[in-house]
């Protein structure tokens, strides 16, 4: 019978839990992860779910000379705080674009004031009045008041009423500048890759060139903003606020992000084919353009999407270059004032009106949802090019 | 607007021209190969030449003449200046035209002016690093020029408001100088950096520990790309979360201990900006412990420790230069952080060591000297370029550390 060593087990029993306790703090971090995403996606789409849809009450419209003077006129005064005062501005509007709706009264479902909308929703802090609650209760009785699809989110500018305000101006904005963005930074990025990885001799220069895109990667966000405001607003010239500056100052941010994806990709483009195609007679540029460079499409593409997704989401530089002013309509051109989807966002966050909440969290959702599309395709696209030597 | 109706013009116009351009001088190109002599050259090379010298006159003295405009040296209208543009692009043109013959080699012309614009897009991004030193170093200069550096790096007061009045030539007597005493923001940006690096680097690292050590090979490759969402949600989302849905929480939870806490607290953002760093941390943190050689761990597990022994006491060690780098680099990220701050963070510079109150960072504090409504020249929105200059050189320093870090442990194994 061999002696026990008592002390020796006790101490193997202790080292054996501290083994598992550290595999269970890794266990946790990942969980403290994964669980704040659920919550934070639960909590926005919490907030922003209600406000795909708007009230709609059903009221008589009156069609006569004295809404043509006074568009207050145009509903029976217990219905004038509970439709939106957009809508009833557009009265008159619409009377005069069709005569033939002079001097009758219709039946209508009508967009609704906010209040009440927050109200048919059930939100604390609706605002709306004692009186005008009964009302709506009383309403809904008879089926006069719902909720319908809110398309004018989709279909409308910024307002300063949140039952007419939509991501529409704000969608194309980001479009536009994403489109300036990827006009500009793609092609820079790309041509500054080939170059260092491919022709580029090993001196100094090239080398502080390799430095500076490191360091470039690294830059906070927000002093492109500053290079924006001084280089191109003050000292070039570019209109404030228009999509050329907010476009330029995000491809100067997305430049270093395609850069090195595109050098990595190059990179793993295998020699023999370069070698190969040497030995067929072709110049370097030939080499690059009709062998390399299609080859790393695949990582060059995924580089690219990652970068201007990134750019799509920045809202910081941009602040600063001044896109963050109140835009009701879509832009006409590239110099005139224009705004994007999170300078949107950040703008109805700041609004005090509860309604407007939800279109903030509404908003953030249409955000969301592009953004993680584009990732997707990205890492579809890197899937699919990784296997290829 | 000028500009618009120039761009317009031009590219309408230089996009035709230079499809005409290119078949002129390819078919002229075919056109001269008889008597059994053959282009030195691709036929399209012949084309392309012919588009360089169209378009490169014409672009020339487009960016020359823009430039001159911009310095206010002279200008002209803008027909005018298209016409002349126009014009020399034209002459290129013929000139171009005229050389093309059997025996030039066009290909080798091409290629030389296609690697000189490689260089000149490799030049751009030095031409941003630059531009981004100047733009904050010009108007820091002139900042610096009304408030002492050392009053700015070591003042306790940021009382900027009466800078308007002075920018404005108001007569000042009777009201107190502003003060641009910088350091309670410093204080405000760290406090919610380290926040953000507490929660940030125990998480990231420990993820990265389990993804690398332990997960299976299918849970890495589902669990990466979730983590990695985190990373890939907009700052303005996290700000809008932090202000509307953990600020309160906060409040709440700080009042049911019976402590007191502002709406603008510094945890807020502090505990968001932390998560969203952590895809940052691990990825980093996971590719140093994933090229730490298998050979050290085998030898450490054969001599009997346990897994996590194996970890703590080999693989971290080994990993540690590539991990401080991480930590750097998720430092430089937590302090040019804005947008969450911005949104969840106060305004007002506070001294404080309690992360319950509100507090201020520089980010903030440039956001809002430079998106008000006030005059460019105030030394309120001058002071935003000098806090802007000391977060371009804090993040560069702790980037270069970081590289020095990180080079030094390849060496180590290579």
């Amino acid at each position: 019978m061999s002696q026990h060593n008592f002390q020796a087990d006790a101490r193997k029993r202790k080292r054996d839990r501290a083994d598992k306790r550290f595999k269970l703090y890794g266990l946790a971090a990942i969980t403290f992860a994964l669980a704040f995403l659920l919550f934070f996606f639960v909590d926005i789409i919490g907030k922003g779910l209600p406000a795909f849809q708007q009230a709609e009450i059903k009221v008589t419209v009156h069609y006569s000379e004295a809404t043509m003077k006074n568009y207050n006129n145009a509903v029976d005064r217990q219905y004038k705080t509970l439709v939106s005062k957009t809508w009833l501005r557009l009265v008159p509007n619409q009377m005069r674009d069709n005569p033939e709706l002079m001097g009758t009264d219709r039946e209508e479902w009508v967009l609704g004031e906010n209040r009440v909308d927050q109200y048919l929703k059930g939100n604390e802090g609706h605002r709306l009045k004692s009186k005008y609650q009964t009302m709506i209760n009383k309403m809904q009785e008879e089926g006069t008041v719902r909720l319908v699809f809110n398309s004018g989110f989709f279909s409308k500018g910024d307002s300063k009423l949140p039952e007419n305000a939509g991501i529409l101006a704000s969608a194309i904005g980001s479009i536009l500048v994403l489109l300036l963005t990827m006009l500009f930074a793609v092609p820079v990025g790309v041509m500054t890759a080939i170059y260092l990885e491919e022709f580029a001799p090993d001196n100094k220069l090239t080398q502080l060139i390799e430095v500076n895109i490191n360091n470039l990667a690294a830059i906070p966000s927000i002093l492109y903003g500053l290079l924006g405001l001084a280089i191109f607003i003050n000292f070039m010239g570019v209109p404030r606020s228009s999509a050329l500056v907010g476009g330029l100052t995000l491809a100067l941010m997305t430049l270093p992000v395609i850069i090195i994806a595109t050098r990595a990709a190059l990179r793993a483009v295998p020699d023999s084919i370069r070698e190969a195609a040497y030995g067929l007679g072709a110049s370097s540029l030939q080499v690059v353009w009709h062998h390399v460079l299609p080859l790393a499409m695949p990582g060059i593409l995924t580089g690219s999407i990652i970068g201007l997704a990134q750019a799509m989401g920045e809202t910081a530089p941009l602040l600063i270059v001044g896109m963050m002013a109140y835009i009701p309509e879509a832009p006409g051109s590239i110099f005139e004032a224009t705004t994007v989807l999170p300078a949107q966002i950040y703008t109805w966050s700041s609004e005090s009106l509860r309604a407007f909440e939800e279109r903030t969290a509404a908003g953030i959702m249409v955000l969301l949802a592009v953004l993680l599309t584009l990732n997707a395709v990205a890492v579809k696209f890197r899937n699919r090019s990784e296997n290829t030597w | 607007m000028i500009y618009s109706d120039l761009f317009f013009w031009l590219f309408g116009g230089l996009i035709p021209l230079g499809i005409t351009a290119f078949m002129v001088a390819r078919s002229r190109a075919l056109g001269s190969e008889k008597d059994g002599a053959r282009l030195h050259s691709l036929p399209g090379y012949y084309g392309w030449y012919a588009v360089i010298w169209l378009a490169l006159p014409a672009m020339i003295s487009g960016t020359l003449f823009s430039f001159a405009h911009m310095f206010g040296l002279f200008s002209i209208p803008a027909p005018m200046l298209l016409g002349a543009m126009f014009a020399l692009g034209g002459a290129g043109l013929w000139y171009g035209v005229r050389h093309i013959n059997v025996d030039f080699r066009a290909r080798e012309k091409v290629e030389k002016v296609t690697t000189i614009l490689l260089i000149i897009a490799a030049s751009i991004s030095v031409l941003t690093t630059i531009g981004i030193v100047l733009s904050v170093v010009f108007e820091s200069v002139r900042f610096f020029q009304v408030i002492s550096f050392w009053d700015f790096i070591t003042g306790t007061k940021w009382e900027p408001d009466t800078a308007f009045l002075i920018g404005a030539g108001r007569d000042t007597t009777g009201i107190a100088a502003p003060a641009f005493g910088a350091v309670p923001i410093f204080a405000g940006t760290f406090m919610i950096t380290a926040i953000a690096l507490l929660v940030a680097v125990p998480v990231g690292l420990f993820s990265a520990i389990y993804m690398s050590e332990y997960a299976s090979h299918a849970a890495r490759g589902r669990l990466k790309p979730m983590l990695e969402i985190l990373a890939g949600i907009p700052t303005v989302v996290y700000g809008f979360f932090a202000a509307i849905t953990i600020s309160p929480l906060i409040v709440k939870a700080a009042h049911a201990l019976g402590l007191e806490a502002d709406y603008t607290n510094a945890l807020a953002p502090g505990l968001i900006m932390g998560v969203m760093i952590i895809p940052f941390v691990s990825s980093l943190s996971d590719d140093v412990i994933t090229a730490v050689p298998q050979g050290l761990r085998d030898g450490s597990l054969a001599l009997g420790t346990t897994k996590a022994e194996t970890i703590r006491h080999i693989v971290l060690p080994a990993a540690l230069p590539g991990i401080v780098a991480a930590f750097l680099l998720a430092t430089s990220r937590a302090i040019g952080e804005t947008m969450i701050v911005v949104m969840a963070a106060g305004l007002r510079p506070n001294l404080t060591a309690n992360p319950l109150e509100g507090i201020t960072t520089v980010t903030v504090k440039i956001v809002e000297a430079l998106t008000g409504d006030q005059e460019f020249d105030s030394a309120f929105t001058q002071s935003a370029f000098a806090l802007g200059f000391v977060l371009l050189i804090i993040t560069l320093i702790l980037n270069i550390v970081s590289t020095v870090v990180v080079r030094k442990f390849k060496q180590r194994y290579e």
